[in-house]
């Protein structure tokens, strides 16, 4: 041979110092994150990783050193997850979620959230004609404990006064809104979660919740209390029931990737399809918090209809509008 | 060149994985085990139960004094909440794919696409623990009295322990909301530059060679045909790296001594003529056959053990190919 040296030994003394200046940074990055690390440290990470990696390529095809290979290999690991794991700070990425990531995620999942809202809306529109037509469907629509007394047996100043009496709860106002959002967001993420695994329990959710509220409004609307209630739903429904479809849209739209993944494995698909799914239901978590507040507090202290309804209204104009123009202006393939 | 899409998820031998990384070159990952996980998981909901004692201990106390129980009931509900649905999420979002547990165990949660860990994935895979772990405790203190019959809960229970014990179901070890997410739990490895073998030397003779002065063939007190080096592949070179970079002790000195025996009868050394000293004689082997190895590698001739007689030195004639004819 006329090389006095093997050829894979030469090129590691070649490189081996700029491995152990990216194994410097990486440790550092890895024990006190990448902010610890100087500006000039921080910018030359990107370039030693890609020396790194490129060492490693060639290293695979020409070194049989197997303590070598595994060393790169690891290296370069450590320092593809400094490079790539998202480093924007807490509040960027929140504002960025709401601005740019849920918008986009809506629109792209806009039949699967009208499908479900078809879903609700059919049970609406079943569980009112039918209880219109014969009042005694109200019992097997509406659990007795939900409706408290406010069943076709109940007086209509009785009905009315469940409307506009915030005495029971004034005192607990703020716990009350809690236990609202924490006892929906609860049933929100298990829906989606539920979604993910046949999709036909979130059909059956979104139809009898439908159900019921039909059924109640039949009953408030044959006292001649229809517009009342439904103020008295709007000032945080338009909220919390827009939610609420956003969640079955998430469902369907998981159960979409299973049923048809198209070109791609039903795993590929599931995984492409849960991700802006998941993204749906932590804004849906996010509107029933503002729903929680709206339903605790607001309703309480907003006794008038008139207003009832400009507060609802104001708010679903304020999703509509956040979802149909949010993130449009930016590219799509940024990070 | 491959593609990163071809690449990604390819399977290795045993639990590693290949990931396609944007500059084209595959990244080999080890899975985590599915006792690590378990394990990191029990530790983490080790933490959240203290947290959640914390919070009881915290409200009770501030409750006994003259603080608001509207406020404090609501600041409980929401605590709880934050903690039952926010630990993980929030942790993973954080840390890089990382909850304490898992970074107590080395292990990450990473894209099986080889992307920035997103939002929607950490949240996608961490809502699935609702139907994973936590409902099914739910049905196991169902009552079994009245309505609710023996029948219906173990028919709960099954379809639950399916969903919770999905990993073990897989060769992937994804449990559902890893399939929803798109993620692989890995273990991040660690691994130290050691010295090249082929230019260590052994205490023994001229003391070790720094990186600028490696040995030159001719300076080797062992020297090898090609005849002699064509017995073993790469296997074989790799077994040898790990014999001789066994720490030193009587257990691994008397390894040394048998393989250099061995490969002394196999490759027809001549003992008597030139008698060996295992360690030296067994590092010059090594770093001839890598050598060797890795010439022929370059030509495209990568010869993976002792068992592939054929090594093409030329490539054969394209079919149909005939040689021209001489009148």
């Amino acid at each position: 041979m006329s090389d006095s040296l093997i050829r894979s030994y030469r090129f590691r003394a070649e490189r081996e110092a700029q491995w152990q200046d990216l194994e410097r940074l990486v440790s550092i990055a890895e024990k006190s994150g990448a902010r610890a690390l100087s500006p000039s440290d921080l910018l030359r990470l990107p370039v030693l990783y890609r020396a790194v990696i490129s060492s490693l390529s060639v290293a695979r095809s020409i070194s049989l050193d197997a303590s070598l290979l595994d060393y790169l290999e690891s290296l370069a690991t450590r320092a593809y997850f400094q490079v790539y794991g998202s480093r924007s700070s807490p509040r960027k990425a929140v504002g960025r979620f709401f601005s740019r990531d849920l918008p986009r995620a809506v629109r792209a999942a806009r039949r699967h959230i009208l499908a479900s809202a078809l879903v609700m809306g059919a049970g609406v529109a079943l569980g009112w004609l039918l209880t219109a037509s014969d009042m005694d469907w109200f019992y097997t629509f509406v659990d007795p404990w939900l409706a408290g007394g406010r069943d076709p047996s109940a007086t209509t100043a009785y009905l009315r006064s469940t409307l506009h009496d915030a005495g029971t709860w004034k005192d607990e106002l703020v716990a009350f809104a809690s236990f609202l959002f924490t006892h929906n967001a609860g049933i929100g993420i298990l829906c989606f979660a539920l979604g993910a695994v046949f999709g036909i329990p979130v059909v059956y959710l979104l139809f009898v919740n439908g159900l019921t509220l039909g059924a109640v409004c039949a009953l408030f609307d044959s006292r001649g209390l229809g517009v009342e209630l439904l103020g008295w739903l709007a000032i945080h429904g338009t909220t919390e029931l827009f939610a609420i479809i956003l969640c079955g849209g998430a469902g369907f739209l998981l159960a979409d990737g299973m049923v048809r993944p198209g070109r791609q494995t039903r795993l590929a698909a599931l995984a492409a399809r849960g991700r802006s799914a998941a993204v749906l239901v932590l804004g849906a978590v996010a509107m029933l918090l503002v729903a929680a507040l709206l339903e605790g507090l607001g309703r309480q202290l907003v006794q008038d209809t008139g207003i009832r309804f400009v507060i609802g209204g104001a708010m679903l104009a304020f999703w509509l509008m956040v979802f149909a123009f949010g993130g449009r202006g930016e590219r799509h393939d940024e990070p | 060149m491959t593609s990163p899409e071809a690449v990604a998820g390819q399977r290795l031998r045993g639990g590693r994985r290949l990931l396609a990384t944007p500059e084209g070159v595959p990244l080999e990952l080890e899975l985590a085990e599915r006792g690590e996980r378990a394990g990191a998981f029990l530790i983490d909901i080790a933490f959240m139960a203290g947290a959640i004692l914390a919070l009881v201990f915290a409200v009770s106390s501030l409750a006994a004094s003259t603080w608001d129980t509207s406020w404090l009931e609501a600041l409980f509900l929401l605590a709880f909440f934050l903690l039952r649905m926010g630990y993980f999420f929030g942790f993973e979002l954080a840390w890089q794919g990382r909850t304490p547990g898992k970074r107590l165990l080395g292990l990450r949660v990473v894209d099986r696409r080889g992307g920035t860990l997103t939002v929607g994935a950490v949240a996608a895979r961490n809502m699935l623990r609702e139907v994973e772990v936590f409902l099914p405790l739910t049905f196991l203190f169902l009552p079994v009295a009245g309505t609710v019959d023996g029948w219906i809960k173990i028919a709960c229970l099954t379809w639950a322990g399916i969903l919770t014990l999905m990993p073990i179901f897989n060769r992937d070890r994804l449990r559902v909301g890893d399939m929803v997410a798109g993620t692989w739990v890995v273990t991040a490895r660690r691994s130290r530059l050691q010295q090249d073998l082929s230019v260590v030397r052994s205490a023994s003779r001229k003391g070790r060679w720094t990186m600028a002065a490696a040995p030159a063939d001719k300076e080797r007190r062992y020297r090898f045909g090609a005849a002699q080096l064509d017995v073993y592949g790469v296997a074989e070179l790799q077994v040898l790296e790990q014999v001789l970079r066994a720490p030193d002790s009587a257990t691994s000195r008397e390894t040394v001594r048998e393989v250099s025996e061995r490969i002394a009868r196999k490759i027809a050394w001549d003992v008597h003529g030139n008698p060996i000293e295992p360690r030296p004689f067994l590092e010059d082997y090594y770093a001839a056959l890598r050598a060797h190895l890795e010439h022929h590698m370059l030509f495209g001739d990568r010869r993976a053990d002792k068992h592939v007689m054929e090594v093409r030195r030329s490539s054969p004639a394209p079919k149909g190919w005939q040689p021209p004819q001489s009148k």
